[in-house]
């Protein structure tokens, strides 16, 4: 076991309940189904799907802010999923999350000193003058004057307190971090400079990062692999130019030719696959491939057996029947 | 002759902190049938625009404080109350951002599609319920008949999405304005709702005005665009031009700032700071604090829009002065 971080068949599922008096199991919601996924030291994976795919529990289930149902979460060897939630919390400061709306994430009644003081004091306690001079440093790190921090979220444009919320992220220096979507909310302008940040500090720190968005270029541009993920599974796995550019999975390729390209002279050029309806309920998922019922090259044999997530070129793996024919 | 001449448009709000400069001299021309992108950052007042001409600005604490907006020989921003709903709705429709929030949770689908029929046309509740199952379909929602009597929290978003559609256009008006249609929606469904858009726009022979801050939207979709920075149009031009030949520093940056067009590797390019307060006065150049190209003159000067090239127009000072030339080779593309 020397990968830095493992997910071993993981599944989150959510029991549904109907009826306030009489409660009765209504089925499971399969939030994620079985997601078998490593990550090198230092490596950033970007994890791309449509809303309610379950990027974002499965962010939160490696984070074991929701324990899983299945399956083992290894971070450098040792098994999360199997820890008491007092020995979760003492593991935490080494993996910590940004998540997508700066403005809900912030306590608005703490300073920025009190939420960065709190954040570096899980690692232990600290002198107030050491601490200060902590503070200091990382809001240095993360391009804002040091002299605000006595101020409170609501004083900070949404740029700043994605900024607040990186600095608190990386307070008690974690090895891996996860980012629910976190320039999503910001404007191109802003978007681009919280990039440039998060790359340069995993850069510097030999951060590990799963950067989740919906935003393939930004994805592309940031990570060195790309997982693309539908109904709670992994559809296609590779290098993130590679995916983007040459994608084997046929939802892959549907997503990535419904980007608009700034380009007015190759965004006319392009053939656009576009995908009929919405994707399927996570409550009642289609049988065999789950994305059988939206893929333009089904045939019978996708509609039985569920593919498995299997190397298909070097370095490349997806989950496709019938990637050798389209 | 145009359909709709927008003419020195500014509104103001006038809050506690000061006077916003929300839209501050704003002029453009739809022509019949024709797509405009407004495209700029939150805040650029792109939607303001938009609401001022048809009335949708609540007053106080807005305040339209001059300009014309010149509709078939009516002027939107002076006429009588009256008039202005004879249009709007009928010959003026919108689609908005979130159609989670604007459809009405209380009221089944087919009571939100048929109220613009009922109000603008002397017609039948029922020609006026086919009409609407007419109109669900042809906005591509099956099984229309059952669906019209629906909740809209019986649709997902994309399904809403088109429910807001069929609903604007059902009146078939002239002019379509649509306010981030897709920017609450995933790219997959985000590529239906834009082909939906095109393809009842061509059938309708629609003009559309489309707000959006996203370029990539803007190169699929319109033919003609105006970029937008604090309440001002920095740049028009045909959507080629544009890309091809930006004449102000904000657009080629903010194309520079795009990951799509970068190579990996390279740091991003980053515009500096952030977007004006537009409370305070802003005597040059409103993008001058910003650029890299800026000069005294710019933060002092006023600056207005300038024909450069044929229908291309910038508010750069500089540019038009003739000292800037290739900004898309300057940057580094």
């Amino acid at each position: 076991m020397s990968r830095f971080l493992e997910l071993n068949e993981l599944k989150t599922y959510f029991p549904i309940f109907l009826g306030t008096v009489f409660r009765r199991a209504a089925g499971t919601v399969k939030a994620v189904d079985g997601i078998q996924l490593d990550l090198e030291k230092g490596e950033i994976l970007g994890l791309v799907g449509e809303s309610g795919c379950g990027k974002s529990t499965l962010a939160r289930t490696v984070m074991q802010l929701i324990r899983n149902t299945g399956g083992a979460v290894y971070l450098e060897g040792r098994n999360l999923s199997e820890l008491n939630p007092r020995q979760v919390r003492a593991e935490r400061p080494n993996f910590q999350m940004i998540f997508q709306d700066p403005y809900a994430s912030l306590n608005p009644r703490m300073t920025v000193h009190d939420a960065l003081a709190e954040a570096i004091q899980t690692r232990g306690k600290l002198r107030k003058a050491v601490l200060t001079q902590k503070i200091a440093e990382l809001l240095t790190t993360v391009g804002l004057p040091p002299n605000q921090m006595r101020r409170y979220p609501h004083e900070f444009s949404g740029g700043q307190r994605q900024r607040i919320a990186i600095a608190r992220a990386l307070a008690p220096e974690p090895k891996l971090i996860i980012a629910d979507e976190p320039v999503s909310a910001l404007d191109v302008s802003i978007q681009s400079q919280i990039i440039n940040l998060l790359l340069r500090l995993c850069r510097e720190r030999q951060l590990t990062m799963i950067f989740i968005s919906h935003d393939i270029s930004v994805v592309k541009y940031i990570s060195d692999r790309i997982a693309v993920m539908y109904l709670g599974r992994l559809m296609e796995i590779g290098p993130a130019a590679a995916v983007v550019e040459t994608p084997l999975h046929p939802y892959t390729r549907a997503l990535v030719s419904a980007v608009p390209i700034p380009d007015p002279i190759r965004e006319r050029a392009r053939q656009r696959i576009i995908l009929q309806g919405d994707p399927p309920s996570p409550l009642d998922p289609p049988s065999g491939c789950v994305f059988h019922p939206r893929c333009p090259y089904v045939k019978e044999a996708c509609k039985r057996a569920r593919p498995a997530l299997e190397e298909k070129l070097p370095q490349r793996r997806a989950a496709c029947i019938r990637i050798g024919e389209i | 002759m145009p359909l709709l001449s927008v003419e020195n448009l500014r509104t103001y709000f006038y809050t506690r902190a000061g006077v916003v400069r929300a839209v501050d001299d704003v002029s453009f021309l739809l022509e019949p049938g024709e797509t405009l992108g407004i495209v700029g950052e939150s805040g650029s007042g792109k939607s303001v625009t938009c609401y001022s001409i048809l009335g949708l600005i609540p007053q106080p604490p807005g305040r339209i404080m001059g300009g014309r907006a010149i509709f078939d020989g009516v002027d939107l921003l002076g006429c009588d109350k009256e008039r202005l709903r004879l249009i709007r709705g009928k010959r003026i429709s919108m689609i908005f951002q979130d159609p989670m929030t604007s459809l009405n949770p209380y009221l089944r689908v087919s009571e939100q599609l048929i109220e613009p029929l009922l109000v603008h046309e002397k017609i039948s509740r029922r020609k006026a319920l086919d009409q609407a199952v007419t109109s669900l379909e042809e906005v591509g929602i099956q099984d229309a008949g059952r669906r019209l009597h629906f909740y809209p929290h019986e649709f997902s978003g994309g399904m809403r999405q088109r429910v807001m559609i069929a609903m604007a256009l059902i009146s078939r008006p002239e002019v379509l304005i649509a306010d981030e249609p897709t920017t609450a929606l995933d790219v997959t469904v985000q590529a239906q709702i834009l082909e939906l858009i095109k393809r009842r726009q061509r059938d309708l022979g629609t003009a559309v005005i489309f707000i959006t801050h996203d370029l990539g939207v803007i190169a699929a979709f319109c033919r003609e665009v105006y970029v937008m920075y604090a309440g001002r149009i920095v740049e028009s031009a045909a959507t080629g031009e544009i890309f091809a030949r930006p004449m102000h520093p904000y657009n080629a940056a903010l194309q520079q700032s795009i990951p799509a067009l970068h190579q990996k590797g390279k740091p991003l390019f980053t515009i500096p700071g952030l977007p004006p307060d537009l409370s305070k006065p802003l005597p040059g150049c409103p993008f001058s604090p910003r650029c890299t190209y800026a000069e005294p003159k710019c933060r002092e000067q006023a600056v207005t829009l300038q024909t450069m090239a044929e229908r291309h127009q910038t508010a750069c000072l500089r540019y038009q002065a003739g000292e800037l030339n290739d900004l898309r080779a300057a940057v580094g593309v």
